[in-house]
């Protein structure tokens, strides 16, 4: 029995079950047995991880090196197709059709736009929806009757499905529609650029705020009372406490929500698609990419392999510059 | 500072913080009621046009008026071209069968990266991280190419391997964290009490992780039910799913957009998964935020 604490301190250590006795020999067998355990376990997901993305992204980047097949406007002939080299890849970067800048109105010159329409949908609405998102996840947090109907209405534009948010404030923002007549304006929402793009902000900014709220709230449950009760004894301002306490302390999760949200903004697809065909200067990336799908497969491939990593840099910044650790938040153990 | 001090300045400030208190609960209900309201009022309002005569489509109201069930006649009207019992079956379908190979094939990933310690760990959980958030485009352009070389355009296993591609990832984060927090240690004492491995696993693993698994299962359901960019793109008229319907209705009256019907449809689509969220909204919370703040 003498020898059972220290047994169990090292048995937590080498992460082994606890009723064994560990030497450290028996530590190193049970990790290389874990091991097997876990690359037999872990077999069919990452295989079939491997079959749905990773193949269609190297099919994809392969392709990106392929020549359109097509009529060449240039010399009228029809192309096969055959290697390209860069050509993809410059045809939308400089803006370059068949060796001449691309006309206005075909979907190459489209390509900056779409570009600078998904940072900026993305920038605003990830930014709206982290304040707004904040402010709810502390009126949440409050204790008060009726909370958990707050919690639960929150989860409600959650899980409405994209392509029905879209259809519903499409007809919000209808002429006729019901946002014109309770602020008694005559707006085409969908009609022009400004309206049209704001007309999706407000859309994604009701759908995904919830999201955002939930993660921050979760991260403020994690500070403790105590740490305010002793900033109030110390005479801390509520407006101080929110920026020497709050924020810090919840800065890890709010790091992981933003990021989360930031990727997912930079895809978006669904609302614009709908509310507006991407007309109206709100084409992103992503219906850019739709759009020339039926026009030639090679380019793209060329544009998507371009927003895949567009999204990864951004994901690399995010994480390695801004601190968002998200796969640390995910692999750190579990009670604290 | 003394114990005896702490406890004096905490006496001493309880009768301050209880007058503060009930002017910052009106604040607070205040706050909540316009959180209730900007969430719930789209919401509502689709419900309400759902169910008023499409003659009164714009009509502002905002209680329950001329109420009417045509536009869900409308929704299901096959001579309008609409086929939305087949697209709510198609939905299903996909739906379905991606959650269950995602939970099939993700539990062991989980429970590998949950309780196993081996190498690569932070590595392979970065992978499943990143997968998750991986951009649907990248997918849909070499697919639309392959499936249209093998001539699986418009099947359903078409529509299946991509979902699975957010909802495996999806599955095995969620499941992760979840079995991160279960008291494995009961299944060690379950075993000194006498159960046999597969006792132990029955009556004590089983019934901790089947609330954490039937979380999962809503999640990934939800995620993959919800899915528009790729259903929109490889799906035929046979297997198109409810959220592309929906995005391309057709009304009583051509060349009018059919709002009410739309709304009609779009409650039907919505009310199932609202019921499911409002009764396992605790479990869904957790599972949502599950692995980002821990």
């Amino acid at each position: 029995m003498s020898t059972e604490v220290p047994a169990r301190t090292q048995a937590k250590a080498a992460s082994t079950s606890r009723h064994q006795m560990p030497g450290r020999e028996s530590a190193d067998r049970k990790q290389v047995t874990q091991g097997r355990w876990a690359s037999v376990l872990l077999a069919p997901t990452l295989i079939l991880l491997a079959v749905v993305i990773i193949y269609p992204v190297v099919n994809a980047i392969i392709m990106s090196f392929q020549k359109d097949a097509g009529l060449d406007t240039a010399t009228g002939f029809f192309v096969q197709g055959g290697a390209a080299g860069f050509d993809n890849y410059a045809h939308w970067i400089a803006q370059q059709c068949n060796g001449v800048a691309c006309p206005p109105g075909t979907l190459g010159s489209q390509f900056w736009g779409a570009m600078s329409t998904t940072f900026f949908f993305a920038i605003v609405t990830v930014a709206l929806e982290t304040v707004l998102g904040f402010w709810m996840a502390i009126i949440m947090a409050r204790t008060f009757r009726g909370r958990s109907i707050v919690r639960a209405a929150v989860l409600v534009p959650w899980a409405i499905p994209t392509a029905v948010t879209a259809k519903l404030w499409f007809f919000i923002f209808a002429f006729e529609g019901i946002a014109n007549k309770l602020f008694g304006q005559q707006i085409l929402w969908t009609g022009s650029e400004w309206p049209a793009r704001w007309a999706i902000i407000i859309s994604d900014v009701w759908k995904t705020t919830p999201f955002m709220a939930l993660l921050i709230l979760a991260g403020l449950q994690l500070i403790p009372d105590e740490v305010y009760e002793a900033a109030k004894v110390d005479g801390a301002s509520a407006w101080q406490r929110f920026t020497q306490i709050t924020l810090p302390l919840v800065r890890p999760a709010l790091m992981v929500a933003i990021l989360f949200r930031m990727l997912d903004a930079l895809r978006m697809f669904d609302l614009p698609y709908i509310m507006t065909q991407g007309g109206n200067n709100t084409t992103t990336l992503s219906i850019l990419v739709v759009d020339q799908i039926r026009q030639g497969f090679n380019s793209a491939a060329a544009l998507s392999t371009i927003t895949f990593l567009v999204i990864f840099i951004v994901a690399f910044i995010f994480v390695r510059f801004l601190g968002a650790n998200a796969v640390g938040a995910a692999t750190s153990s579990g009670k604290k | 500072m003394s114990a005896a001090t702490a406890t004096a300045t905490r006496t001493a400030e309880i009768p301050v913080r209880h007058k503060k208190y009930d002017w910052g609960m009106t604040r607070t209900y205040i706050a909540a009621a316009v959180i209730l309201i900007w969430c719930l009022a789209p919401f509502y309002w689709m419900v309400v046009t759902a169910f008023r005569d499409v003659g009164y489509t714009f009509d502002p109201t905002f209680f329950f008026t001329h109420v009417t069930w045509d536009n869900f006649a409308t929704v299901f009207d096959e001579r309008l071209g609409n086929h939305f019992a087949r697209n709510l079956l198609n939905s299903v379908i996909v739906a379905g069968i991606t959650t269950i190979v995602a939970l099939v094939v993700g539990v062991f990933a989980a429970y590998a990266l949950a309780r196993l310690n081996f190498r690569f760990k932070f590595a392979v959980m970065g992978f499943i991280l990143g997968a998750s958030m991986f951009p649907g485009v990248a997918l849909v352009t070499p697919l639309f190419q392959l499936f249209t070389s093998i001539g699986w355009m418009g099947t359903y296993q078409a529509l299946i391997i991509p979902s699975i591609s957010f909802t495996l990832p999806l599955t095995v984060y969620t499941l992760t964290s979840f079995f991160r927090e279960m008291p494995w240690e009961l299944e060690e004492s379950a075993r000194i009490d006498g159960c046999t491995q597969g006792q132990a696993f029955r009556k004590v693993i089983l019934p901790l992780a089947a609330p954490a698994t039937f979380t999962t299962a809503i999640l990934a359901f939800i995620s993959a039910w919800n899915e528009f960019l790729i259903a929109s793109q490889l799906s035929s008229d046979a297997t198109k799913t409810v959220t592309v319907a929906i995005a391309s209705f057709a009304g009583s009256q051509p060349h009018v957009e059919p709002y009410t019907a739309v709304m009609a449809a779009g409650t039907i689509v919505t009310i199932p998964l609202v019921i499911l969220v409002l009764v396992f909204q605790r479990k869904i919370v957790a599972g949502l935020t599950a692995g980002a703040v821990k």
